[in-house]
């Protein structure tokens, strides 16, 4: 069977054992997270799993047909690597079914010690060239690259052809308009940034408040990042999606308080040669988990099938920050 | 765009109702309660990390009170206060009474209903997210916070659902997102 003739598989995130059970319950073929630790790019209070809960819930997802994919995707800092080596051990103990790293020392770790663990290369590894990629195939044996947000779907069409190894795509949740893993701007307003702690625009920094018209002023680092007239839409003040003033203008000027949704282009996708679609949110709760899980499961099997999903992905739009969606650099019209 | 609020929010005789029974009965079986559950699954004090200790506050908009939580082991505490002497809170919740208790079972999205301003969220949002992950993993069912299980877990469960679903009637339940998630059967 060819790639193209193959089921995209269908990624989901998880940030609590719960919202494991959740995606695994709505229909993911795959279920990725993290530890609670600086070793996952989502390294938000309250979330993430020990390893004790992280065997249960590989357990869980097996017994429900879903893999684990365990996201060890900051990169590794000079003096404390022991705590990204040990997380890798730590997955492979749990019998997670996939390592998801950026960092060339932990790749090489994983490839090292666990080499019948598959290895996927994180979106924060930014690998969007063939040469890249097959540098880290070649040296780690990487088999999956999850590719950056910013190529459309001919660019991702002519990478597949020149590449052996599968590709990942984001379709749904936050997006990340900058090729990931090179973006410091959440640094300059808080001192930490996705690549080293784990965190874009941290929530520790992030403060709401409400001014005497009802607009509500979402602050980031003590700055203003954006406001929102009383009873409209509200996002939350991520560095890159604020109101900057530059050359006398004041507006977006990286992007719009919006969301990812390609639904619209999973065929596309698959012509592609897309292997797996992710969904993005490891930070949202159960009832997105089981709401989007659900959607595009409906979503991936229709287009075998023929059942029309839309009014199911339709109905996702209030999941979505600013309640607006995006189809992102996959359609580029600017170019 | 009007907000969801209004449409889950309990018709204002409830408040009026409630206003002027004792506080102190409810604030002991609070406690209580709360103090039962910490005790028998520790590793939600684990996964509140920073937040043990911290008071919250959580204000339902259309009720006369506000609850002040502190979550601390055998020290957890709840108390039912003057919406307006929440001041020792760390950071402050706000939604209507049914959006609130949506959240706890984990029936509503908590950053959907903050995009749509249906949840307002002031002072240390770091708290917040912490508590809102935790309560996420605790699969609050009312018969779990009253320390049920078997029989009279589902018991409390399916009245207290019950409950649910006529005072949702009662409020119009005609908000968004309880439409898009429990049409879906999301639930
Ligand atoms: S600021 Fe924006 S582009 Fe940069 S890492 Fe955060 S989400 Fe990505």
């Amino acid at each position: 069977m060819s790639k193209e003739e193959k089921q995209m598989e269908l990624v989901c995130p998880a940030g609590t054992p719960a919202a494991l059970r959740a995606a695994a319950d709505a229909g993911a073929d795959a279920i990725y997270c993290g530890f609670a630790n600086e070793t996952n790019a989502r390294n938000f209070p309250g979330l993430n799993f020990s390893p004790t809960e992280l065997a249960d819930g590989v357990a869980y997802a097996h017994a429900k047909g879903a893999k684990v994919l365990v996201a060890i995707n900051t990169f590794a800092r000079a003096g404390s690597i022991g705590l990204w080596r040990q997380a890798v051990d730590d997955a492979a103990a749990c019998n997670a079914d996939a390592i998801i790293a950026a960092d060339l020392a932990v790749l090489e770790h994983a490839a090292e010690k666990h080499p019948d663990r598959r290895l996927h290369l994180s979106v924060q590894a930014a690998a969007n060239s063939p040469e890249a990629i097959r540098f880290y195939s070649d040296t780690f044996g990487v088999k999956r690259v999850v590719l950056p947000r910013v190529f459309s779907v001919p660019e991702i069409a002519a990478l597949n052809r020149e590449i052996d190894v599968e590709t990942e795509v984001f379709v749904f949740g936050g997006l990340c308009v900058m090729t990931e893993g090179r973006c410091s701007l959440s640094s300059y307003a808080t001192g930490k940034s996705p690549n080293l702690t784990g965190v874009c625009s941290p929530p520790d920094h992030v403060d709401y408040r409400e001014d005497n018209a009802g607009r509500l002023l979402a602050q980031l680092g003590g700055f203003t990042i954006d406001s929102f007239e009383k009873n409209t839409p509200a996002g939350y003040p991520t560095l890159c999606k604020g109101q900057f003033s530059a050359e006398g203008r004041t507006g977006y000027l990286f992007e719009d308080p919006v969301s990812l949704n390609a639904f619209e282009l999973l065929e596309d996708l698959a012509k592609a040669g897309v292997t797996a679609l992710k969904i993005e949110g490891r930070q949202r709760g159960k009832a997105y988990i089981a709401g989007v899980v659900s959607g595009f499961r409906r979503a991936v099997d229709g287009l075998a099938t023929g059942t029309d999903a839309g009014p199911a992905i339709a109905a996702l739009k209030t999941f979505s920050e600013g309640g607006r969606q995006t189809s992102g650099s996959y359609k580029k019209t600017w170019r | 765009m009007p907000t969801t609020a209004p449409a889950l929010s309990l018709p204002p005789l409830i408040s009026t109702l409630i206003a002027p029974l004792p506080k102190t009965p409810m604030e002991v079986l609070l406690t209580r309660f709360t103090r039962r559950l910490v005790a028998r699954r520790p590793e939600l004090l684990q996964r509140l990390g920073a937040v043990v200790k911290v008071p919250i506050a959580i204000v339902p908009d259309d009720m006369p009170h506000a609850f002040l939580l502190s979550l601390d082991n055998d020290k957890s505490s709840v108390e039912i206060c003057d919406k307006d002497q929440i001041t020792r809170a760390k950071a402050v919740v706000r939604a209507p009474f049914l959006v609130l208790l949506g959240l706890l079972d984990g029936t509503y999205d908590a950053d959907a209903l903050f995009f749509t301003r249906d949840l307002k969220i002031e002072g240390r949002t770091e708290h917040v997210l912490a508590l809102r992950n935790t309560l996420e993993e605790a699969d609050l069912t009312p018969g779990e916070f009253f320390g049920l299980s078997g029989r009279p877990a589902q018991w409390m469960n399916g009245f207290s659902g019950t409950l649910l679903d006529k005072a949702k009637r009662l409020a119009g339940n005609g908000s968004r997102n309880a439409n898009s998630m429990e049409q879906d059967g999301q639930r």
